[in-house]
């Protein structure tokens, strides 16, 4: 159970679940990613709640420019590939191509996160400021969130990137990996759903 | 292994500011949530002195409806949960026969967080423009910026934040802690009742607290940034922040009352010397109760006007609550018959708790029939059911728990005679001060009312609930009396001090050392050290030989990242009202807040811990000592 | 020593409650003393769950109290107890019994719930009322009749007066205990139904329910049940032209520092309370009862009232809009004598 009984060249075949720390890491992190469910379900139900109440501001179908959207997602859809490629190099033990995969995540993250600091700042010339209207607060909000999810997850996997060269892939590194991979997923997942609920209806109804 | 023991150990006030410990931690919380039920109680005092007359001016309307905001949620926030989290680090870890609990580091976390927030909050009584004084369910807009002009709502949206990210992450540390950190041989039906109900009460936390950190960022986000949730003039939605704080607020009740449960289930057992009647019948009751609680939210917006079709639906699911809490109390009253009761003040409280308790649960079936309740609603009625479920049901559940674990915790036994004398007054106080009030409420007497007219009949009931709850404080006063008493008694406890202990707490030394058990017990069945009592055996069967034992450092690092919060916090709240130096400094203090934050995440993520070792000889040496 | 003291704990209380059960509190203001239909079917549906509840308290307290006296610990009792591990046949009879008492409540509460839902709005013999809750005031406003009215609600005995509920300002509460529970007034143009019927006249007290403010706990308010002819004669009273103060000084005041916010007749403003009628309201402010014998400090004569409000409304009801009106003792009590007599005729 000591994180120092495997020593580097020795690790298992799932590193992050080698140790106790590493397992209740990983479950901690799922409980933890039931909570932030609940977080973006409430911020999608405010969403829905106040999304009519566009008053004087633009109303969404126009606003929204479903290029950049759909460009912004196939970036992020990517990146969540690239961290499953960083996942298999960490049950591979290959420590170069992980850290290559991570910054390749973090770099469509980037990519990711510039489009939407371009879109709103767009909006925002649209007249679809923060405090327009209900809409545009809910709007704002959710998506921002999810932008701030995004924004933590690159400064996180960035220090990842910084402990693996470091320290090299260990027992104590491989569950931080993995741990970040699955937030990564996370994220993704819930822009799939911004996607559909935000942009895609905010076009159609 | 060698930097293992080059940890440095602190001593004094920095052993406590580091420590990561869950029985120190589990006694910071009880030392904060207890100073907050102090403060909670002063205030409710003055309530009830404000109320002991008609047409009184002892306090001013604005003082009396900051009073009442701050009493619920003092009390709910910052004391009852710290409290119940007190009980729960303190015991959940060794009921299960764990060295540790999963996350040190986080549960330090966990609690840092909440003390800052809590200090946070009432930080607020000493500002210019007071506490926070829209009620503690904070409905918009009247807790809006139109309408709650000045910084005592900031105050409670950005306190309430920060304690309720503590909270969070504790209930994961435990929930963690339960799946995976057990003894071997404990299995999750040979779980100690009080640990299934911590961790039902973790799981309901992990799911509502979010919902709770939404309506407060988005009400934040109206009064700081111009938002507009909940601003109808702008488009927002008054009815949305009823919803996202009651999908919040109901499984909060359950947070609060099921680890009560399981307090009474541990005590009523242990003192009858018989086996908790249903176990299993127990625990499934306790999880279908937190399933139930997240379908009954809107029982508390009958009046809103959500419609028949949602009142009649909420009506029904809320009666269902009634079935699974039946079948605990009489599962209570069962392993009590035919048992060998002895009234130790631990046990005074939990026999004291049942019929409470029931009073508090019919009252609440009541209130469930929709149409009943839009007389019942917003007036005494409701606030005498719901101090009957909360005082009557948690606050006399912790009061036992912590009568009952006071050994194990402090190593002292509290003063018998005085405990028992406490429990009379503090009783019958308390349903003096409240079973009046249902009635108060039935005759037209709405809740939170400042003062009521001369002539109304309200008179004599108001008097007698003021007697009441100026018992409630003499009795709470004479805890603490005792607390003192006890303090300065030898550290004198034995292992198991009640001498029917039935779980494996009561196994090894009270206090228990930093790492709890020097080997891990091997649980062969429910109640395992009275398993093994009956066996004819001393103690647990070790599960593994002696060895060194690995510890987690000390840290400083939960302290400055809720520091940090902390100053967020403040800079947000004035970011409009701080023009020196340059305009919006607040905006910029509070960014060196997060930074203080994530600065510390960020060294804690870089920096690896290695913890230390505990060897063998050292663990003789402390074997002795102990 | 323990079950007589709980003994000595309950049997005050027991007193008490059968001595506050039969009183039942005042008819124009408990909810256990219905004077309307509505109100008459929620306190039946009440007394249902009590009588229901009452049973399971006594076998609960019965048991309990059974079972601490019998199985207490005897001095020196070292003996274990046989470990029972649980019943099934008792685990069902306290899960099966429940759910018929439940049953037996839940089917009423729906049928009541759907009931008390109906909409009686287009029912031509209904008196129709808008009722908008202000910080910390009421308005009444009579669309078919094309008057609007404060703080107190005068309405034709026996006929169902439907309600639509909106408010100004925060969230407020609309409730008269002995006619019907309450309503939520909801902000941004969202409107709640209910409707109630008062058979008997008198005046019956409302509240205001729901924290609103510093004076949520004064905002009280009447409902006045008239027979119709009365009713007719109010609401035509209301509509009639008013004449202004005689002293011109008073007058004066009167129409630059009043009917700016306030409207008598068909004059001012309709942003705060009308005040047509004042005169002969049973108080001012809802909350100082008018009466020409006072018992208590929050009653007075109809002028001693409405010169005390006028005088500093801020210290009767804290944090109202009104705020302090700069008069001179000549206004001020011209003002109030002028108000106290400006009644309206309509009670035989």
């Amino acid at each position: 159970m000591s994180t120092h009984s495997h020593a580097e060249g020795h690790l298992p075949h799932e590193p992050e679940k080698a140790t106790l720390e590493g397992r209740n890491k990983v479950l901690g992190f799922w409980l933890f990613l039931g909570g932030e469910t609940v977080l973006f379900g409430t911020l999608f139900s405010a969403f829905l709640a106040l999304r009519h109440q566009v008053l004087d501001g633009p109303q969404p179908s126009e606003l929204f420019k479903l290029s950049l959207v759909a460009a912004a997602t196939a970036i992020l859809l990517t990146s969540s590939l690239t961290s499953v490629f960083a996942i298999q190099a960490l049950h591979n033990h290959n420590v170069k191509a992980l850290i290559n995969w991570l910054i390749v995540t973090v770099v469509l993250g980037l990519g990711f996160l510039g489009l939407e600091i371009y879109e709103f700042y767009h909006y925002v010339h649209e007249g679809h400021g923060f405090t327009t209207s209900a809409f545009s607060s809910s709007f704002y909000t959710l998506v921002g969130f999810h932008g701030a999810h995004v924004a933590f997850g690159i400064f996180w996997i960035s220090s990842i990137i910084g402990q693996l060269m470091k320290k090299g892939l260990t027992v104590v590194t491989a569950p931080k990996v993995y741990v970040a991979g699955m937030y990564w997923h996370f994220i993704d997942v819930v822009w799939v759903f911004i996607f559909t609920v935000v942009y895609l209806m905010g076009k159609v109804v | 292994m060698a930097q293992g023991h080059a940890v440095k150990r602190y001593s004094g006030l920095m052993d406590w500011l580091t420590t990561v410990d869950h029985k120190k931690i589990g006694i910071l919380y009880l030392i904060a949530g207890g100073f907050f039920f102090l403060v909670g109680g002063l205030e409710a005092l003055l309530i009830r002195i404000q109320l002991w007359k008609p047409l009184n001016d002892f306090v001013s309307a604005d003082t009396y409806n900051e009073l009442i905001t701050m009493h619920g949620t003092t009390m709910i926030f910052l004391a009852a949960m710290p409290m119940l989290f007190a009980l729960m680090n303190a015991v959940v870890p060794l009921q299960i026969g764990a060295r540790d609990v999963a996350f040190p580091f986080v549960n330090a976390l966990g609690f840092w967080t909440f003390f800052f927030g809590a200090v946070l909050l009432n930080v607020s009584w000493f500002t210019s423009t007071g506490a926070p004084a829209a009620g503690w369910t904070a409905y918009a807009p009247l807790s809006g910026p139109a309408f709650s002009t000045g910084h005592g709502m900031d105050y409670y949206v950005l306190g309430l934040q920060i304690a309720g990210i503590g909270t969070l992450i504790g209930g994961i540390n435990f929930l963690v802690t339960i799946i995976n950190m057990r003894a071997p041989g404990m299995t999750f039906m040979r779980m100690p009742l009080f640990t299934w109900t911590s961790f039902i009460t973790s799981a309901l936390i992990l799911f509502a607290f979010p919902a709770l950190a939404v309506g407060l960022a988005a009400l934040m986000f109206d009064r700081v940034f111009d938002a507009n949730f909940f601003d109808p003039n702008n488009g927002g939605n008054a009815v949305l922040w009823e919803h996202i704080f009651w999908i919040f607020g109901h499984p909060e009740v359950y947070i609060l009352i099921l680890p009560a449960f399981g307090v009474i289930s541990e005590v009523i057992s242990t003192f009858s010397r018989k086996r908790l009647f249903g176990y299993s019948s127990m625990v499934f009751a306790t999880i279908l109760i937190g399933f139930l609680g997240f379908m009954v939210w809107a029982h508390h917006m009958f009046t809103t006007g959500l419609g028949p079709v949602a009142n009649a639906l909420f009506s029904i699911a809320t009666m269902l609550i009634a079935v699974p809490t039946g079948i605990k109390i009489f599962n209570w009253i069962f392993t009590m018959w035919g048992g060998s009761i002895k009234f130790t003040s631990a046990n005074l409280y939990a026999v004291g708790f049942i019929p409470t308790f029931v009073m508090g649960g019919v009252t609440g079936v009541m209130l469930a029939a929709a149409p009943a309740d839009f007389q019942y609603h917003d007036t005494y009625f409701v606030v005498a059911h719901f101090h009957y479920v909360i005082v009557g049901g948690l606050i006399l559940g912790i009061f036992s728990g912590l009568h009952y674990w006071w050994p194990k915790m402090f190593g002292r036994i509290l003063n018998e005679t005085l405990g028992k004398w406490t429990f009379w007054i503090f009783y019958i106080g308390f349903h003096l001060t409240f079973f009046i009030q249902h009635f108060l409420g039935l005759l037209g007497m709405p809740r939170r009312i400042w003062t009521y007219l001369d002539g109304l009949g309200f008179n004599e009931m108001n008097l007698i609930s003021t007697i009441g709850a100026i018992m409630m404080g003499i009795g709470t006063i004479m805890f603490i009396l005792n607390v003192v008493i006890t303090n300065a008694k030898p550290q004198n406890a034995a292992d198991d001090p009640w001498e029917d202990g039935r779980t494996l707490e009561w196994t090894i030394p009270s206090p228990p050392p930093e790492y709890n058990f020097k080997q891990t017990p091997l649980v062969r069945g429910y109640d395992a050290y009275w398993k093994e009592k009956m066996d004819g055996h001393k103690g647990m069967t070790p599960a593994e030989p002696i060895g060194s034992i690995h510890m987690p450092s000390p840290s400083i690092l939960p302290f400055t990242m809720s520091l940090g919060l902390f100053i967020t916090g403040f800079g947000l709240m004035y970011s409009r009202d701080w023009t020196f130096i340059t305009e919006h400094i607040g905006f910029y203090v509070a960014g060196l807040g997060l930074l203080i934050t994530f600065g510390s995440m960020f060294l804690r993520s870089v920096y690896d811990d290695h913890g230390f070792h505990i060897e063998p000889e050292e663990l003789e040496d402390k074997g002795v000592k102990a | 020593m323990n079950r007589w003291q709980f003994f000595k704990r309950l049997a005050p209380l027991l007193a008490l409650m059968v001595l506050v059960l039969s009183a039942c509190g005042r008819a124009d203001l408990s909810a256990l003393n219905p004077q309307g239909p509505v109100a008459q079917e929620q306190f039946g549906l009440m007394k249902l769950a009590f009588s229901i509840m009452v049973g399971v308290v006594v076998i609960v307290f019965a048991l309990c109290l059974f079972v601490i006296i019998r199985f207490r610990r005897r001095r020196g009792d070292k003996s274990i107890p046989k470990q029972v591990e649980g019943s099934h046949k008792l685990e069902i009879i306290w899960t099966v019994i429940p759910i018929i008492l439940l049953i037996i409540l839940g089917v009423p509460t729906v049928q009541t719930v759907f009931n008390l839902s109906k909409d009686h709005s287009n029912d031509p013999d209904a008196v129709k009322v808008i009722v908008t809750s202000h910080q910390y005031w009421w308005e009444f406003e009579y669309p078919e009749l094309g008057i609007k009215t404060a703080q107190e609600l005068v309405i034709p005995k026996g006929k169902t007066i439907t309600i639509e509920a909106k408010t100004a300002d925060v969230l407020h509460s609309f409730w008269v205990p002995s006619l019907a529970g309450k309503i939520d007034t909801n902000p941004g143009g969202s409107t709640n139904k209910m409707f109630f019927s008062a058979p008997k006249e008198g005046v019956y007290l409302g509240k205001c329910a729901e924290l609103c403010g510093p004076s949520h706990g004064l905002m009280d308010f009447k409902v006045k049940s008239v027979d119709d002819a009365s009713f007719d004669r109010w609401a035509a009273a209301l509509q009639a032209p008013v004449a202004m103060p005689s002293d011109p000084v008073v007058a004066a005041a009167f129409e630059s520092k009043c009917l700016v916010c306030h409207a008598v007749g068909d004059k001012g403003g309709p942003l705060y309370p009308n005040l047509t009628g004042i005169g002969s309201r049973d108080s001012v402010g809802g909350i100082l009862i008018n009466t020409d014998d006072p018992k208590y400090s929050n009653e007075g004569s109809t002028y001693d009232n409405l010169h005390r409000w006028i005088e500093n409304p801020d210290d009767i009801k804290p944090g109202n809009l009104m705020g302090q009106i700069d008069l001179t003792q000549q206004e001020l009590d011209g003002i109030a004598k002028y108000l106290s007599e400006l009644t309206l005729d309509y009670e035989q």
